[in-house]
């Protein structure tokens, strides 16, 4: 009955003109296009990637996947008998990107919990303008920076002969890293609600037994989301670990070897690969592997962030 | 020294501020010991953050500004050499909105234990006995013992104010705080928080902020009117809903103000 009246006093604007109607479907048209364009951007890039790979794995290249697979030996452009093992490159990123997040993950956590919790006002407004344009410095120069400035003050502190390694590698990583943690760990910390910092005050807790006892267990699943976007950050980086880790394909045994990363290989290899060549398409075959791993990081940090909305919902 | 063992909290000429914000007014009040104190009043005169001062919670915000004397137990608690852990130890708070923390129940019960006593002192069993205890002392041991492992937020809003309200008694506090404890329960949750508020009477001294006038008159003995930062009248529970001495406090219980 409320209805009834409500809408003889408010009769509803006639809006399905013709024209009105034609605007609005094309509108919604655009939205639909804009909204799936992201899925078919993805699947295009996936196609073509491994698309370009795929030959390899059942064309007469001479390719062996095992030896791919297995092999540490990576001598692309050898003119008789090249030898593409991705191991050592793999163990390249893997040292890096491990070195990167033991130092990140420790210092943009600490840094998440600062911005959120302990500063307040001005102090924290800067911190955060800073740390989002720490995020925004493009990566060539902070590989400009890991050459320029890091290399010789590792050279000067530990001796090593060749100041672009895994540790250089590792904290200009880490640096392009900490950003995200931040923004994203402060934003898990943000999420907490206020009543739970009130229940430990309330109970005599200090702040710093808040952030471990009452904020690290409720943004739990929110800081390793911040930690996984972070690795991400790391393994997919190109540019920086390609100035910075020195060009090496082997197994490191200290962190003052250098060494080649997948991604730098890529970079490096194909402006002199033949196209449709061997080498070509084994570079391909490293996107895939990147794509994979991507893929796996990204498909984790979901699972965690759902995993937060489902129990909210309890 | 009798003044100082029948009242635990006393305040004399409070003020405080929220920036340029006077919300309480030259608060003068003796809380006695080992009852149930009702604070009334209509919304923003002043009572949650009165209630906010015992416990010294209200500072967490920059801006307060509180002048004036607070003595809880005998001890004023704006000194310098009072530990704010030991004076929320001495003073609990149950706040309007069932807040356990998102840990298990059993931790709820302990928290308290661990921020108070050095890291590893606590014994299992003596915290396993403390646990039982205290959701014994509020009537949700029952309803528990075989979740408490599981997370506290998981439990109805009912049962997750008794926990807030069991997990201040093993830290034996003397006086307990509520902002209106109920607000946020039914009539049958109400009931139940009425009834263990009830039995824990004379064990501690209970102060309960309320805009339920029916619960002040039916679960307080004491009752304070307060109205735009000022505390209007004192007395007895029964004397100021029967008998009101002001005539703001007659209008406000007859509900014709407020």
């Amino acid at each position: 009955m409320a209805t009834a009246e409500a809408v003889e006093a408010n009769p509803p604007v006639r809006r399905d003109t013709g024209s009105f109607r034609l605007g609005e479907s094309l509108m919604v048209g655009l939205i639909y296009l804009c909204g799936i364009s992201s899925i078919l951007f993805v699947l295009a890039i996936f196609v073509f990637v491994f698309g370009e790979a795929a030959p390899l794995l059942w064309g007469d290249y001479g390719f062996s996947f095992k030896e791919f697979a297995t092999s540490t030996q990576w001598y692309p452009s050898q003119p008789s008998n090249p030898e593409f093992g991705i191991v050592a490159l793999f163990a390249g990123t893997a040292a890096v990107s491990v070195l990167s997040m033991v130092l990140a993950v420790p210092l943009g956590l600490g840094a998440a919990v600062y911005v959120s919790e302990f500063c307040h006002g001005k102090r924290k407004e800067t911190l955060k303008i800073v740390i989002e344009l720490l995020a925004a410095i493009p990566s060539v120069v902070w590989g400009f920076i890991g050459v320029m400035v890091l290399s010789p003050i590792i050279i000067e502190t530990t001796g090593a002969s060749i100041g672009t390694n895994i540790l250089n590698g590792g904290v200009i990583l880490a640096l392009m890293s900490v950003p995200v943690i931040v923004s994203v760990g402060e934003d898990a910390l943000k999420a907490v609600p206020d009543s739970y910092r009130e229940a430990g005050l309330a109970l005599g807790a200090s702040r710093w037994e808040i952030v471990y006892r009452v904020l690290f267990p409720a943004a739990k699943n929110g800081l390793l989301a911040a930690v996984l976007l972070g690795v991400g950050r790391a393994i997919g980086e190109t540019m920086a670990v390609l100035m910075a880790t020195g060009h090496a394909v082997q197994i490191p045994t200290s962190v003052l070897d250098p060494v080649q990363t997948l991604t730098a290989t890529i970079a490096a290899e194909m402006g002199e690969a033949v196209e449709h060549g061997t080498q070509f398409r084994v570079l391909f075959l490293i996107g895939v592997v990147l794509f994979g791993i991507a893929f796996v990081v990204n498909l984790t940090a979901d699972v965690i962030v759902k995993g937060i909305k489902g129990k909210q919902n309890d | 020294m009798t003044d100082v063992a029948q009242n635990s909290i006393r305040t004399r000429d409070l003020n405080l501020w929220y920036g340029d914000f006077q919300a309480l007014k030259s608060v003068s009040v003796d809380i006695p010991q080992g009852k149930i104190t009702s604070l009334i009043g209509p919304s923003g005169c002043g009572k949650t953050t009165l209630l906010r001062c015992f416990n010294r919670i209200n500072e967490r915000y920059g801006n307060v500004t509180t002048t004036g004397e607070i003595t809880i137990l005998g001890k004023n608690i704006y000194d310098e050499n009072v530990s704010l852990a030991e004076l929320r130890k001495t003073v609990g708070m149950v706040f309007q909105r069932p807040n356990p923390l998102p840990i298990s129940i059993y931790e709820n019960i302990v928290f308290g234990q661990r921020v108070h006593s050095r890291r590893g002192s606590m014994n299992r069993r003596d915290a396993d006995a403390t646990v039982q205890l205290a959701l014994e002392e509020v009537d949700l041991w029952k309803d528990v013992k075989d979740l408490l492992k599981k997370k506290a937020t998981l439990l109805t809003l009912e049962q997750q104010q008794k926990l807030c309200i069991a997990r201040l008694l093993p830290l034996k506090p003397r006086v307990i705080l509520m902002d209106e404890p109920c607000s946020a329960l039914d009539a049958e949750g109400t009931e139940a928080i009425e009834t263990l508020i009830e039995g824990l009477r004379e064990k501690y001294t209970i102060l309960i902020v309320t805009h339920n006038m029916a619960q002040a008159r039916r679960a307080s003995e004491e009752c304070i009117y307060m109205l735009l930062g000022e505390i209007i009248e004192h007395g007895p529970t029964s004397e100021i809903f029967l008998s009101p001495k002001n005539k703001q406090t007659e209008m406000y219980i007859e509900g014709r103000y407020g």
